[in-house]
C-alpha cells in the first residue's frame, strides 16, 4: 500500500483515459471534459485543512442577510441545517414527510465508520481512506474520500456530544464492531438502528435552532422546481418552487444559495429498501435546469433482502448480511422441486451453488456475487418461493447445519431481532424452515455531479449526502453512508458554503423576476396536465412497469442487448404515461396520487439516462456488471484505460422530442493510491 | 416552551393529587383498624371512639387532634377534586372526538373507573358523614343524634340493604385504591425501573385488599351476627 | 381473503367526516395492512373514486410515519407499527374499522391523516443537548455508565409516532415526553439542561393541548417500540426534582 507521504499529489500514478467502445452511439452526444475546478493539490493529507484556510469567511453580522434553503433532512440536510442555523444563516428546511425526523436515514441498521482507531488495530485516516476508494472500485473521488475519513473522527465526537446512545463497554467507553469485510473494527453502532439515533441527533440539533429562529421548518412540502437567476454574471441558483402538500399552494422560496440533501434515487426500481416517497424529483428538477447527473448506473444491491412475496409488495426489507456467516445458501438442482416443502428434499437434491462455484470463498463472496448468482438461479428457473410473474424470486438461506452445530441457543441470541422481524413478515419460523432471501436494490452511488466544494455546476447549488456522487465511486462499503451524510452535513458543506457566500448577500430578487415566474408557471402547467389526462392507469402502475424494466434490464447483470431493449421500453412507457396517466382529486388538497404522478413521471426520465449510462459503460465496476466484461470466471472486469472516469450527464431535452443528453467526462486521476483489479481469490 | 414553570405543569396537578391521596390512604388504613375495634364489644369500641377525641390532651384542646384532621383531610379533598377536575377537563378537551371502536389493551378496570369510582366515593363519604358523624342518622329507626356509636353501627349494618350499600361503596375504594395507590407512587417518581413498577402493583393490591376487606368486615359480622348489642 | 373495510374518510380538516364501508377482496396474507391498502386505493382509482389517504413512509417500522387505529387498536392488534402488520393477522370475512390518531393537538388533514407536528415543538423546547457543530469534546473524554446508556438507548429507540397519544384515554403524550427525557437524563451529556429541559418540555406539552397522565398503562401497550412505562415515573420525578429545584 503506498503512505501517505510517498505521493505529494504531483505525479499521477495514472493517465487520463481514452475510450475506444461506444456501445451507446447514437444514444447521446458528447461534450465537453469537465473539471473540478475547486480541486485542491498539495499533499493529500493537507489539502483539506488547506482548504478550510483558504476559503472565505462571512462575517457573522453578515450570515444573518444570507438566506439558504436546504432541501431534505436526513443526515446530510439535517446536520447541514442544524450547523448552519448556529453559524448565524437564515435556514429554511424542507421537507415532504410529516416531520424532519422521518427521513430515510432513519433506517440505516448497522453502523457508521470512524478512524478513531480505539482498538489499537492499526486504523487510519489514510486506511479509511484506502478502504473506501478501493471499495468503490477506483471510481471515486480521492480528495473527497481522503476529506471524508479526516472529518469521520470529528462526526463521533459530536454525535456523542449531542446525547446519540452509542453502544459502550463496561468501562463507559465507546465500542466497536468490525463490518463489511474489513479488517479493521472501527463501526460505531447503536444495536441495529444506527441511523435511528445518528438521524434522532441530527433532528433535535436541527430542532434547536428551529426554537432559536435560525431555522425554520416547513414540513410536507415538496420541491418541484429550482429557480435559477442569471443576474448578469451568469446563472445562479436561487430559490425554489416547493408545493404545500397539505392545501396545494405552490410557493416560492428564495435565497443566496440552494442545498439538496435528497437522497437517493434507488426506487426508479420500484422495489427497494428505500422509503416509499423516496424520489429523485429534487434533483431531477435541478438536472433538468442543467445540472449535472453523474454516473446514475451506479446501484449498490443487497443480497440478504426478504424476498418478494406477491404482485402487491410495496417495499423490500433488508437482513443484516451477517447471516451468511452461518447459513448455508441453496436452491433445489431440479426445477420441479421449487415448490416443494424445503424439508422434503433430500441432501442430494439441493444445490448449494455458492460453495459450488466459489469453493474458496463459498457462502461469503462478495455482495455484488452473491447478488447476481441468486438471480442468475431464479433465472434458471430454480428460485424458490412464491411465484411473482412468472417465476420464483428466492433462495434459501439454511440455518438448519449451524443449529444443529451449535444449538438453537446460541443463534437465537446471534440473530434473535433479525429472526423475528423475518418471521413477522413472512409467517414462517426460520428455526424450521429456510429462510428464503433475495438480492434488492438499497443504495445508489450515482447523483448529482458535484465539486470538492459539494457544488454543483450550477453556481449556489450545492449537493450533499447519497444526492450527490462524490464519494463512494462504483460501490459503496458497509457503514460509509452514514459517515457520508453527517460528513457532508456537520463539517464539509459549512466550510465549503461560505466561500461562495462570502460574495453575498446577492442582488434581490422578488416573485416577479421573470425567472422565477417561469418556473413557477412549469410547476403549475404540469400539475394541470397530471389531472386533465385523465387516462386509465394509475401513477402506481407506471412505477410498477419501470420497476420491472430496470430490474430486469439494469440491474444486477446489464448486457447492450438488454440496455437497448429497456431503453425502447422505457421511451414506449414515457409516451403512455403522458396519454393514458389517470390521477382523481384536485390540486388543492392533499393528494398522494397526484404526488406519486410527479415523482413517477421523474423515475422514467431518470431510468432512460441510468441505461444510456450503463450502456456507455462497457466495464464491469463495483456495483455496475456488464456481461461483456467478466473475466473467464465469471468476475467482474475493470477498464481503466478507457473508464477511469466519472459520467457526468447534461440535460439534452426529452428524448420523445429527439433530445440527447450529453456527456462531459470528468477524468478520475490517482495521486496516493495507485489503482488495482479487485480479486475475490 | 421556554419560560414554563414547573408548578404550572399538569404534573405538579398530579403530585398535588398523589400527595393527598397518600394522605387517604393513611386515614383509611387509620379508620380501618379503629373499625376493627367493633370486634372487642360495645365498650372498646365506644372507648375507642371517644378516646379520639381526647388524643393529644393536654397538649391540645379536647377533639384538637380530629379537627387537625378533619382540616387536613377537608384541604386534601379540596385539592384531590380540584386537580382531578382540572386533569378530567383537560382529557377530555384532549379527545374532542371520540373512536367508532377503541379497545383496553393495558389498562386495568381499576384505572379506568378513577373518575367516576372517585365520585362513587364522594357520595358515599357524603351519606356516610351524615351516617356516623354530622346527623347520625339511625337507618333502622329514624332516630337522629344518638351518642351511642356502637349501638348506631350494629343499628346500621343490621339492615341487609345498609350492609349491602357499604359493601359497594367498599369495592369502590378497593378500586380507586388499587389503581390510586400505584399511580401516585408512579407519579411520585418512584417506579423508575420494572421491578419497582411491579413493587407499586403489589403495594395497589395489598393496600386495596386491606382496606376494601377490613372495612367491610365489620358490616358482614353485623349482618350475620357475630357483632350484635 | 374478502373483508369489509370501515374507513373514517374527511375531505379536510373542516370537513365533518364519516365511516365509508368498502369490500375488498383477493386479499393474500403476505400482504402487510398497507399494502392491503394500496390494493383497496388502486380499486378506487378504477373506479373513479379518490383513494383513501393515509401515512407511510419507510414500511419497515422504523421512520413513524404510518398510523392508524385499527379496530380499535393504535398500529392493530400486535405489538408492532401499522406497516410492520400484515393481513395473516386478520381472517377471512373479517370486517376492520380504520379510524386516525385522535387528539386535539392532532388534528385530521385529510382521511387517515393527521398533523403531528406538537411533537416537533415538544422536542423544540427542550428535547436536545445544546452542542453546537465543532465544540464537542473527544467521545471518549467523558464515559458514560453502561447500564445508563443502555436505558437510555432503550426509550431513545421512539419513533414519535405518536400511538402513545392515539392510546391513551386522556390524549396525554407522557410517554413521548417520558422517552426524551429519560434518553437524555441517563447521559453524563444531557445533565447540564435536565431541569430546565424537563419543565420546558412539559410547559410545551400542555400548551399543546395533551392531556394530563393518569398512569393507566394504554400507551405502553400501544407502543409499537415497547417503550416501558417507567419513563413516566422518570419524567414525573424528573420534574419533582426541577420543582425542588425551584424551576
Amino acid at each position: 500500500m503506498a503512505g501517505s507521504t510517498l505521493h505529494d499529489g504531483l505525479t499521477p500514478l495514472n493517465e487520463p483515459s481514452v475510450q475506444k467502445s461506444d456501445d451507446a452511439h447514437g444514444y447521446y452526444t458528447l461534450g465537453e471534459k469537465v473539471v473540478d475546478e475547486a480541486a485542491p493539490t498539495g499533499p493529500i493529507a493537507d489539502r483539506w485543512t488547506t482548504r478550510k484556510f483558504e476559503n472565505r469567511l462571512v462575517n457573522p453580522a453578515n450570515r444573518r442577510k444570507l438566506d439558504v434553503i436546504i432541501v431534505g433532512t436526513g443526515l446530510a440536510g439535517g446536520a447541514a441545517a442544524a450547523t448552519l442555523g448556529e453559524a448565524g444563516y437564515n435556514v429554511k428546511s424542507f421537507c415532504y414527510q410529516d416531520s424532519p425526523r422521518r427521513a430515510h436515514s432513519i433506517a440505516a441498521q448497522g453502523g457508521i465508520n470512524a478512524a478513531k482507531n480505539y482498538k489499537e488495530d492499526g486504523d487510519s485516516t489514510f486506511r479509511l481512506f484506502y478502504d473506501t476508494v478501493k471499495g468503490g472500485d477506483y471510481r471515486s473521488r480521492e480528495s473527497n474520500v481522503y476529506r471524508l475519513a479526516e472529518v469521520s473522527a470529528n462526526i463521533i465526537d459530536q454525535c456523542v456530544a449531542q446525547g446519540v446512545p452509542f453502544a459502550r463497554d463496561y468501562g463507559g467507553l465507546l465500542d466497536n464492531r468490525s463490518f463489511g469485510g474489513v479488517q479493521v473494527s472501527r463501526t460505531f453502532y447503536a444495536r441495529g438502528q444506527t441511523g435511528q439515533q445518528l438521524l434522532i441527533g441530527a433532528y433535535q440539533a436541527m430542532e434547536r435552532q428551529v426554537a432559536a429562529g435560525t431555522v425554520e421548518s416547513f414540513t410536507r412540502h415538496e420541491m418541484l422546481e429550482l429557480i435559477v437567476v442569471d443576474d448578469g454574471a451568469g446563472p445562479r441558483a436561487r430559490g425554489i418552487i416547493a408545493r404545500d402538500m397539505v392545501t396545494g399552494e405552490i410557493e416560492t422560496h428564495l435565497a443566496d444559495v440552494v442545498v439538496l440533501a435528497t437522497g437517493g434515487y434507488g426506487n426508479v426500481f420500484f422495489l427497494s429498501t428505500n422509503a416509499m416517497g423516496s424520489n429523485v424529483t429534487a434533483a431531477w428538477r435541478a438536472h433538468r435546469k442543467g445540472a449535472y447527473m453523474a454516473n446514475p448506473c451506479y446501484t449498490q444491491i443487497h443480497p440478504t433482502c426478504i424476498p418478494v412475496s406477491g404482485d402487491h409488495q410495496s417495499k423490500l426489507t433488508l437482513m443484516s448480511e451477517s447471516l451468511r456467516n452461518d447459513g448455508r445458501i441453496w436452491v433445489p438442482k431440479k426445477k420441479e422441486d421449487c415448490d416443494k416443502d424445503p424439508r422434503d428434499i433430500p441432501e442430494e437434491d439441493r444445490d448449494y451453488y455458492l460453495e459450488r462455484i466459489y469453493p474458496s470463498f463459498g457462502n461469503l463472496v462478495p455482495r455484488d456475487i452473491a447478488s447476481r448468482q441468486a438471480k442468475n438461479m431464479c433465472d434458471e428457473g430454480r428460485g424458490v418461493g412464491p411465484l411473482v410473474g412468472d417465476f420464483r424470486r428466492g433462495v434459501y438461506l439454511d440455518l438448519g447445519d449451524a443449529i444443529k452445530r451449535l444449538g438453537k441457543d446460541a443463534i437465537e441470541e446471534k440473530y434473535d431481532n433479525l429472526l423475528d422481524m423475518y418471521e413477522r413478515i413472512t409467517g414462517e419460523n426460520p428455526y424450521e424452515m429456510p429462510m428464503r432471501i433475495y438480492p434488492a436494490v438499497h443504495y445508489v452511488m450515482g447523483g448529482l455531479w458535484v465539486d470538492y466544494h459539494l457544488q454543483s455546476n450550477i453556481p449556489g447549488l450545492f449537493v450533499s449526502g447519497e444526492a450527490n456522487f462524490s464519494d463512494h465511486g462504483a460501490n459503496r462499503l458497509g457503514a460509509s453512508a452514514l459517515m457520508q451524510g453527517l460528513a457532508d452535513g456537520y463539517f464539509v458543506l459549512p466550510n465549503t458554503i461560505r466561500e461562495y457566500l462570502a460574495d453575498g448577500p446577492f442582488e434581490k430578487i422578488d416573485e416577479s423576476h421573470p425567472a422565477v415566474l417561469e418556473a413557477k408557471q412549469n410547476v403549475e402547467e404540469r400539475i394541470t396536465r397530471f389531472l386533465s389526462i385523465n387516462g386509465t392507469r394509475s401513477a402506481d402502475s407506471y412505477h410498477k412497469e419501470l420497476g420491472n424494466i430496470m430490474w430486469e434490464y439494469c440491474g444486477m447483470e446489464r448486457t447492450e442487448e438488454g440496455l437497448r431493449k429497456a431503453i425502447d421500453l422505457i421511451r414506449e412507457l414515457k409516451a403512455d404515461f403522458w396519454s393514458n396517466l389517470k390521477v382523481l382529486g384536485s390540486a388543492d388538497t392533499l393528494n398522494q396520487s397526484l404526488e406519486k404522478a410527479g415523482r413517477v413521471a421523474d423515475f422514467i426520465e431518470l431510468g432512460e439516462l441510468m441505461c444510456i449510462d450503463a450502456l456507455n459503460r462497457r466495464e464491469s465496476c463495483g456495483g455496475h456488471f456488464r456481461g461483456e466484461s467478466q473475466t473467464e470466471d465469471g468476475e467482474a472486469l475493470r477498464h481503466d484505460d478507457e473508464f477511469a472516469y466519472v459520467a457526468a450527464w447534461e440535460w439534452g431535452g426529452d428524448s420523445l422530442e429527439g433530445g440527447q443528453p450529453v456527456l462531459h467526462k470528468e477524468d478520475l486521476i490517482y495521486t496516493a493510491i495507485e489503482m488495482k483489479q479487485r480479486s475475490y481469490k | 416552551m421556554k419560560g414554563s414553570r414547573a408548578v404550572r405543569t399538569t404534573i405538579a396537578l398530579k403530585l398535588l393529587m398523589a400527595v393527598s391521596g397518600v394522605l387517604f390512604i393513611g386515614f383509611v388504613l387509620g379508620h380501618m383498624y379503629g373499625n376493627l375495634k367493633a370486634f372487642a364489644g360495645e365498650g372498646a369500641f365506644n372507648e375507642y371512639a371517644h378516646h379520639l377525641r381526647e388524643l393529644g390532651e393536654p397538649m391540645l384542646p379536647h377533639e384538637g387532634f380530629l379537627w387537625i384532621m378533619r382540616v387536613g383531610l377537608i384541604v386534601a379533598v379540596i385539592v384531590h377534586i380540584a386537580c382531578a377536575v382540572a386533569l378530567w377537563r383537560r382529557a377530555a378537551a384532549a379527545r374532542p372526538v371520540q373512536y367508532v371502536a377503541k379497545k383496553n389493551a393495558g389498562s386495568s378496570l381499576s384505572s379506568r373507573t378513577m373518575r367516576w369510582g372517585g365520585i362513587t366515593i364522594l357520595v358515599f363519604v357524603v351519606w356516610h358523614l351524615l351516617n356516623f358523624t354530622i346527623v347520625k342518622v339511625n337507618p333502622s329507626n329514624g332516630e337522629t343524634g344518638g351518642d351511642n356509636p356502637y349501638a348506631l353501627l350494629v343499628d346500621t349494618f343490621d339492615l341487609w340493604w345498609m350492609t349491602i350499600l357499604y359493601l359497594l361503596a367498599m369495592v369502590a375504594l378497593g378500586l380507586h385504591l388499587h389503581h390510586g395507590t400505584f399511580s401516585s407512587l408512579q407519579t411520585l417518581g418512584l417506579t423508575g425501573s420494572a421491578v419497582s413498577r411491579a413493587r407499586a402493583r403489589a403495594t395497589g393490591w395489598i393496600v386495596a385488599i386491606v382496606v376494601a376487606g377490613g372495612f367491610s368486615l365489620v358490616p358482614l359480622s353485623v349482618l350475620v351476627g357475630i357483632i350484635e348489642k | 381473503m374478502n373483508l369489509t373495510l370501515k374507513i373514517w374518510r374527511q375531505n379536510g380538516p373542516d370537513d365533518k367526516g364519516g365511516i365509508h364501508t368498502y369490500q375488498v377482496s383477493g386479499i393474500s396474507q403476505d400482504m402487510s395492512f398497507l399494502e392491503m391498502l394500496d390494493v383497496l386505493n388502486e380499486q378506487l382509482n378504477e373506479k373513479g373514486e379518490e383513494p383513501v389517504a393515509f401515512d407511510s413512509d419507510c414500511r419497515e417500522g422504523i421512520c413513524g410515519m404510518c398510523s392508524l387505529m385499527i379496530n380499535g387498536e393504535a398500529h392493530g392488534p400486535e405489538v408492532t407499527t401499522t406497516c410492520q402488520l400484515h393481513m395473516r393477522s386478520f381472517n377471512d370475512g373479517d370486517t376492520i374499522t380504520v379510524e386516525p390518531w385522535r387528539a386535539e393537538p392532532f388534528p385530521v388533514i385529510k382521511d387517515l391523516v393527521v398533523d403531528r407536528s406538537a411533537f416537533d415543538r415538544i422536542i423544540q423546547s427542550g428535547g436536545f443537548i445544546s452542542a453546537n457543530t465543532g465544540s464537542a469534546p473527544e467521545a471518549n473524554s467523558v464515559p458514560a455508565p453502561r447500564d445508563k446508556a443502555m436505558r437510555a438507548f432503550n426509550v431513545a429507540t421512539c419513533i414519535g409516532c405518536g400511538a402513545c397519544v392515539a392510546a391513551c384515554p386522556n390524549g396525554s403524550a407522557s410517554l413521548f415526553l417520558g422517552a426524551k427525557i429519560t434518553h437524555l437524563g441517563e447521559l453524563p451529556q444531557g445533565q447540564p439542561e435536565r431541569w430546565t429541559r424537563v419543565v420546558d418540555m412539559v410547559g410545551q406539552h400542555d400548551h399543546e393541548g395533551f392531556g394530563g397522565c393518569t398512569n393507566i398503562g394504554e400507551c405502553a401497550a400501544a407502543c409499537p417500540k415497547e417503550i416501558p412505562l417507567d419513563v413516566i415515573s422518570q419524567l414525573n420525578k424528573d420534574l419533582r426534582t426541577a420543582l425542588k429545584n425551584g424551576h
